[in-house]
């Protein structure tokens, strides 16, 4: 293919290399060498994944995780553009600079809807295993050359400005990442298997109403551990789902799958499991509290997870 | 045995210990656990960080972000609300809310996202409709306003995308329903998810009628006051 998906790991381990060494640089910041030296590892772990073997990835990984528990991950300083001076561009500029924003979300849509299955020769112009990441990226690209030609800023601006936004966030870059290693180990250590045992052990079989609740509440509570519906689904559906609500309650499948996989959505909007939605967001938007997107979708998670109880018993009954 | 590591996780996430410390000696202590050699645990390790880069496509999109807030981006997007005399941070809210979950519906995922159109975009035009309405803004409210932003984006997508059939939650079902010889239909299973997506829906919207009448209570007609500082900095 000519936009493979490594290609995007490329440019953001590209990124990711160019924020460490102005990290170095960093006489503000009192542990410039250990701060850079995360950003760094991480950048590596991105450009080299497929190459590195991955017994030294994980090494990799661990360093970075001893930086940050050491207390080595420091911010540092940036030359921000004064309030005056931003103002003065946003005059200048104005409803022109919402162009480069809004070419992400429209290049993306068309990339990935319209481009999928088109071929350059017989080379497939995107990696047929998630044209939406890489049209994601390629969006990216041009939104930067496209931003660079507007503000007219330099390359070194660039890579400054993505160093600020990158210490803003912070270790919880790589949560999502290392969140999803986990849900890996948990998996081969048969966690799942134990909690669906523990579930179905407490519920009285008999009653449909409470089947209902404990397959509702197992769904959110399940993902709320692993972070991902994804991997409760497979695993209350097998425990509770089909032996009891299907094959003994008579439901139908096609309900019990909809209503299920948006009541272990419900878990998802409550746990810092599923960091890549609510604790990488805390950080990018300044929250001193990482808990409190969490904190504020707590409420309508709770009304939903009850309705979808609600339904479902009705549904069935 | 095993669920030492999820207890291992729930004290440490309660202690607000760093989470990157907790998830890994969570995830090496469960591999121990379960008899795996040491050597295979940071293996896997590696295998898994790497498959899940795809995670962090957030990096790509901070050139262009970064730039744009140089050249005041966020300030343009709070101007341009400010002009609206009928926009409250609520409301812009529930409109984002509604375009991201029909968006998700039609499977126009991409159209929202945290870093790309959240913290440029959705997060500035809530404040800045906020300070129109009632001149300076605390801190406090500020971030509430943000972490609403933020949480106005994860529910318009989640509970928006299952009602599109291509999407990889239901295609997961369809597949798992498959194996264990059940008969399913995709197109019913999203289908049946728009009965919760409307109440989702109707729940948060007036949960954000609500936190407009509380910033109403808060801020209207004081402009004076300092700013609370928050006690609690877990960084």
């Amino acid at each position: 293919m000519v936009f493979s998906v490594e290609f995007i790991y490329i440019i953001m381990g590209i990124i990711g290399f160019c924020c460490s060494i102005y990290t170095f640089l960093d006489k503000a910041n009192p542990r410039r060498i250990s701060s850079g030296l995360f950003y760094l590892l991480y950048s590596l772990t991105l450009l080299f994944g497929k190459v590195i073997p991955p017994f030294y990835i994980g090494i990799m990984v661990i360093l970075m995780v001893l930086i940050v528990g050491l207390g080595g991950l420091k911010k540092g300083s940036y030359e921000e553009a004064t309030e005056g001076q931003r103002e003065e561009r946003r005059k200048k500029l104005g409803n022109m600079l919402f162009l480069p924003a809004l070419l992400i979300p429209i290049i993306t849509v068309i990339g990935s809807k319209l481009f999928v299955n088109v071929k350059i020769g017989s080379l497939q112009l995107l990696d047929p295993a998630n044209p939406t990441l890489v049209s994601l990226g390629i969006a990216c690209l041009i939104a930067i050359l496209a931003a660079v030609a507007l503000t007219k800023s330099t390359p070194k601006t660039t890579i400054k400005e993505s160093r600020r936004l990158l210490e803003a966030i912070g270790w919880a870059v790589v949560l999502p990442q290392l969140l999803a290693t986990l849900g890996t180990i948990f998996t081969s250590a048969g966690v799942g298997k134990v909690v669906s045992d523990m579930v179905t052990k407490v519920i009285p079989e008999t009653s449909l109403f409470w089947v209902v609740f404990a397959f509702c509440i197992g769904m959110a509570v399940f993902t709320m551990i692993m972070g991902n519906a994804f991997a409760a689904f497979p695993v209350m559906a097998a425990g509770i789902a089909i032996p009891l609500l299907i094959k003994q309650f008579g439901a139908n499948p096609n309900q019990i799958a909809a209503i299920s996989m948006f009541a272990g959505y419900c878990g998802t909007l409550m746990t810092p499991m599923a960091a890549n939605f609510n604790i990488v967001p805390a950080a990018l938007l300044d929250l001193k509290d990482k808990n409190h997107v969490i904190r504020v979708q707590i409420p309508t998670a709770l009304c939903a997870l009850a309705f979808n109880i609600v339904l479902m018993y009705f549904l069935i009954k | 045995m095993v669920l030492i590591g999820v207890a291992l996780i729930i004290i440490g996430f309660a202690l607000r210990l760093n989470s990157l410390v907790v998830v890994t000696v969570a995830g090496l202590v469960t591999g121990l656990i379960a008899g795996m050699p040491i050597k295979e645990i940071i293996t896997q390790f590696g295998e898994a960080f790497t498959t899940n880069r795809y995670m962090s496509i957030l990096i790509v999109t901070l050139p262009v972000i970064g730039l744009l807030e140089r050249s005041g981006l966020q300030n343009q997007a709070g101007h341009l609300v400010s002009k609206i005399k009928a926009a409250t941070a609520g409301r812009i809210l529930t409109i984002y809310l509604l375009i991201r979950e029909i968006g998700a519906a039609l499977g126009l995922n991409s159209i929202g996202g945290h870093p790309q159109t959240v913290r440029p975009l959705i997060a500035p035009m809530a404040e800045g409709a906020a300070e129109a309405k009632y001149g300076e803004v605390p801190e406090k409210e500020k971030e509430e306003i943000r972490a609403h932003a933020a949480a106005a984006d994860n529910i318009g997508l989640f509970f928006g995308e299952d009602i599109f059939v291509a999407v990889g939650a239901i295609l997961l079902m369809k597949g798992f329903f498959d194996q264990n010889g059940i008969e399913a239909d995709p197109i019913s299973m999203a289908l049946w998810g728009i009965p919760t997506a409307i109440f989702v829906f109707i729940v948060h919207s007036i949960r954000l009628y609500f936190f407009d009448k509380k910033l109403d209570r808060k801020l209207r007609g004081k402009t004076e006051n300092t700013p609370p500082i928050s006690k609690k900095d877990v960084s």
